[in-house]
């Protein structure tokens, strides 16, 4: 490699000095200009970026909250009113702030959809996919600690329940939960701890965020189709035809944030968190936030605490083997007359599981959970391995720009033996 | 695609069924209560609060349930939002007795309160607070509106819910029936008990119903003082973005228009 000043193109003299000395300029045209995407996206791809967008939101509020919060459990729950009262525009940064983190999860849990619908998680995606599955585990320590600081009694009761889950494990379990709360129960140190982590977290995704991106730009994005793009005639260049894209769902997703920060800033949080945290008295029903219902339900499904837990872990752990779970090589489900349906259950089992999660656990919403959770597991362990054996995949169209095949015309040469051209 | 379409129809719905059960209130356990929807000012999209219903409802607070309730979120100072003037907010302030200090000379002195005062707290501690009510805790009263389910509808529907038990219900020593209470026994006996009660200055008949809707305005005030401004900002916020999204929708179909 020759040492000196990289050529640029840029005719700016400015930025082509820097450019040419650190080409970040160069850089930002290759993946965001000029980067070859898929012709034939739909709204759904927009979520990665709408994604992007919401953790940038959450960190500028969140760090102009740290500057007027106090973390110290005689003082958390008044220092968050004050932020509601008296600092200029603190409803507006708590209010985002808080709703944003239930924005983060629709937003993901919709990209999330989106992968499983189309087989983003598939060659040559699989590590792409995984390091999806690392920032959504990060994602959920991030939004759980968050939810503490306020210190009301679903913050500290929430705690409580989630972190003596480690007390589970055999041997190590207590000294794990002693070592989490930093002390004998959920007290000052675990708030301090819980401040501190949740203020790191949001950093260690950005990083995270950064390799899933990297990642990506090496395999290029996957399409509606998941048919591989054949050349020029396949794909736009990003600029300007996605960020044209991307704005009007990044408008689209404002306008629902806005709507619930300014008309439901409420509905979607437990009034019980108005309460100053009190360990004397327990809550009649203690529920976490809502995004992590289905897998409360999971936990709550099983009879035993340590499976319980097993099972709660175990339902996002699968996530990273699925790429080698589904053996079907055909990505996008429109081609997969069998596996729709079943992804179709599999979608309303979360949804039933979210219900039951909210639910006391007794019947009929226990029996309802373990019908829900088995399914879940299912699909993906038994139902999805076997699929890509008997399944018959629809013909798949030539390629992206030829995508028309209607009323059943002839098969692709060799679409049945050799589905894709490249896996 | 009818089958993507149909899978569509199929989540939208399970997640709406999921959606509204998560809505569903805590309450749930003890019974289906069913509360009254009084219809309030502040809500809606435009809502406001009805300043002269808060400033009674402020009225019924000092002479009724400040007795035992304290609002220590708020200052006197606060009430200027309700239209009250610098005056008057002063001399409401100035009624009670603060303990300040310690000055030059390391004394705790009291004073006449002022309008930078945090509103007076009835008991010195929540002990104090017990032995005084029975060992029942009456709960500060600052954020209450945004602490229980149903909100302002549930706080005028727990004012006028007092009624005699049903035959053969046995109440617990002190404690009181209502119809709304989750468990219907509750520890505070009814605080607005006859017509009339409170003498309102605006010539406003002060019946118990009345009474309880304006504590319940201004306990809504006292919980979010921010709504008519975050409503007021979310109105334009919303036509704002319609216009953007509709101005991004159009450059996207410009944008696009070679290629579809």
């Amino acid at each position: 490699m020759s040492i000196g000043l990289h050529k640029s193109d840029f005719a700016n003299p400015v930025i082509r000095w820097v450019d040419s000395r650190l080409p970040i300029f160069t850089m930002m045209q290759k993946e965001y200009g000029t980067f070859p995407t898929p012709r034939n996206f739909n709204y759904f791809w927009n979520f990665g970026a709408l994604a992007m967008i919401n953790l940038l939101i959450m960190i500028a509020t969140g760090i102009f909250l740290a500057m007027n919060y106090t973390a110290h459990t005689g003082m958390a729950f008044d220092s968050v009113e004050r932020i509601m009262r008296d600092v200029n525009y603190g409803w507006l940064l708590r209010y985002a702030h808080a709703n944003g983190a239930s924005m983060f999860f629709i937003v993901v849990y919709i990209h999330i959809f989106r992968g499983l619908y189309y087989g983003s998680y598939k060659a040559p995606r699989e590590l792409l996919w995984m390091l999806g599955v690392v920032i959504f585990l990060l994602m959920m320590a991030t939004a759980f600690m968050g939810y503490v600081l306020p210190w009301g009694q679903m913050s500290f009761w929430g705690a409580t329940v989630i972190t003596n889950l480690f007390s589970a494990f055999p041997l190590v379990g207590e000294t794990i939960v002693t070592w989490l709360w930093g002390g004998f129960s959920v007290d000052n140190p675990t708030l301090n701890r819980f401040y501190s982590l949740h203020y790191l977290m949001p950093f260690v995704i950005f990083g995270v965020v950064f390799l899933h991106v990297a990642a990506l730009h090496i395999t290029g994005s996957n399409n509606p189709l998941g048919i591989d793009p054949k050349g020029p005639q396949d794909t736009l260049p990003f600029h300007p035809y996605y960020t044209a894209k991307d704005s009007v769902g990044i408008v689209a997703y404002l306008a629902v944030f806005a709507l619930i920060v300014f008309f439901f800033p409420n509905a979607l949080g437990h009034p019980d968190n108005y309460i100053p945290a009190n360990p004397l008295v327990t809550p009649p029903h203690i529920v976490p936030e809502w995004y992590f219902l289905p897998f409360y339900a999971i936990l709550r499904a099983v009879p035993d605490k340590l499976g319980g837990v097993l099972m709660m872990f175990g339902s996002i752990a699968i996530l990273f083997v699925l790429p080698w779970l589904d053996t079907s090589p055909v990505r996008s489900m429109r081609f997969r007359p069998l596996a729709r349906p079943f992804f179709a259950v599999w979608v309303v089992s979360f949804f039933v599981l979210l219900w039951c999660g909210g639910k006391p656990a007794e019947e009929p919403y226990v029996t309802i959970s373990r019908v829900a959770a088995a399914y879940y597991f299912l699909y993906f362990l038994v139902i999805l391995p076997l699929l890509g054996r008997l399944e018959r995949p629809l013909p798949l169209p030539e390629s992206i720009s030829l995508p028309v095949l209607r009323g059943g015309g002839p098969l692709p040469a060799g679409a049945m033996s050799k589905p894709m051209e490249k896996a | 695609m009818v089958g993507f379409r149909s899978l569509k129809a199929l989540v939208l719905g399970a997640g709406l069924v999921a959606g509204l059960g998560v809505q569903a209130p805590a309450l749930a356990a003890g019974g289906e209560i069913h509360l009254p929807d009084t219809r309030f000012s502040f809500d809606g999209l435009f809502g406001h609060f009805d300043r002269a219903s808060a400033q009674r409802g402020f009225q019924v607070y000092k002479e009724v349930c400040s007795s035992c309730h304290g609002m220590h979120q708020l200052s006197y100072r606060n009430l200027r939002d309700l239209g009250l003037s610098e005056n008057e907010v002063a001399g409401i302030a100035a009624t009670v007795q603060v303990m300040d200090g310690p000055n030059d000379e390391g004394q705790f002195v009291e004073r006449a309160g002022r309008a930078s005062d945090r509103f007076h707290a009835p008991f010195p501690n929540e002990k104090a607070a017990r032995a005084a009510n029975n060992g029942a805790y009456p709960p500060d009263l600052s954020v209450i509106a945004k602490a229980r389910e149903g909100g302002a509808d549930y706080l005028h529907a727990l004012l006028v819910g007092y009624e005699e038990p049903p035959a053969g219900m046995q109440l617990g020593a002190g404690m009181h029936y209502n119809k709304y209470f989750p468990g219907h026994q509750i520890a505070m006996p009814a605080p607005l008990n006859s017509d009339g009660q409170v003498e309102f200055h605006d010539g406003t008949k002060s019946t118990i119903d009345q009474m309880a809707r304006d504590v319940s305005q201004f306990l809504t005030w006292a919980a979010e003082p921010e709504l008519e401004q975050r409503k007021a900002m979310g109105v334009k916020i919303i036509l704002f973005l319609t216009v953007l999204g509709g101005l991004a929708y159009a450059v996207k179909r410009k944008v696009w228009a070679d290629v579809h």
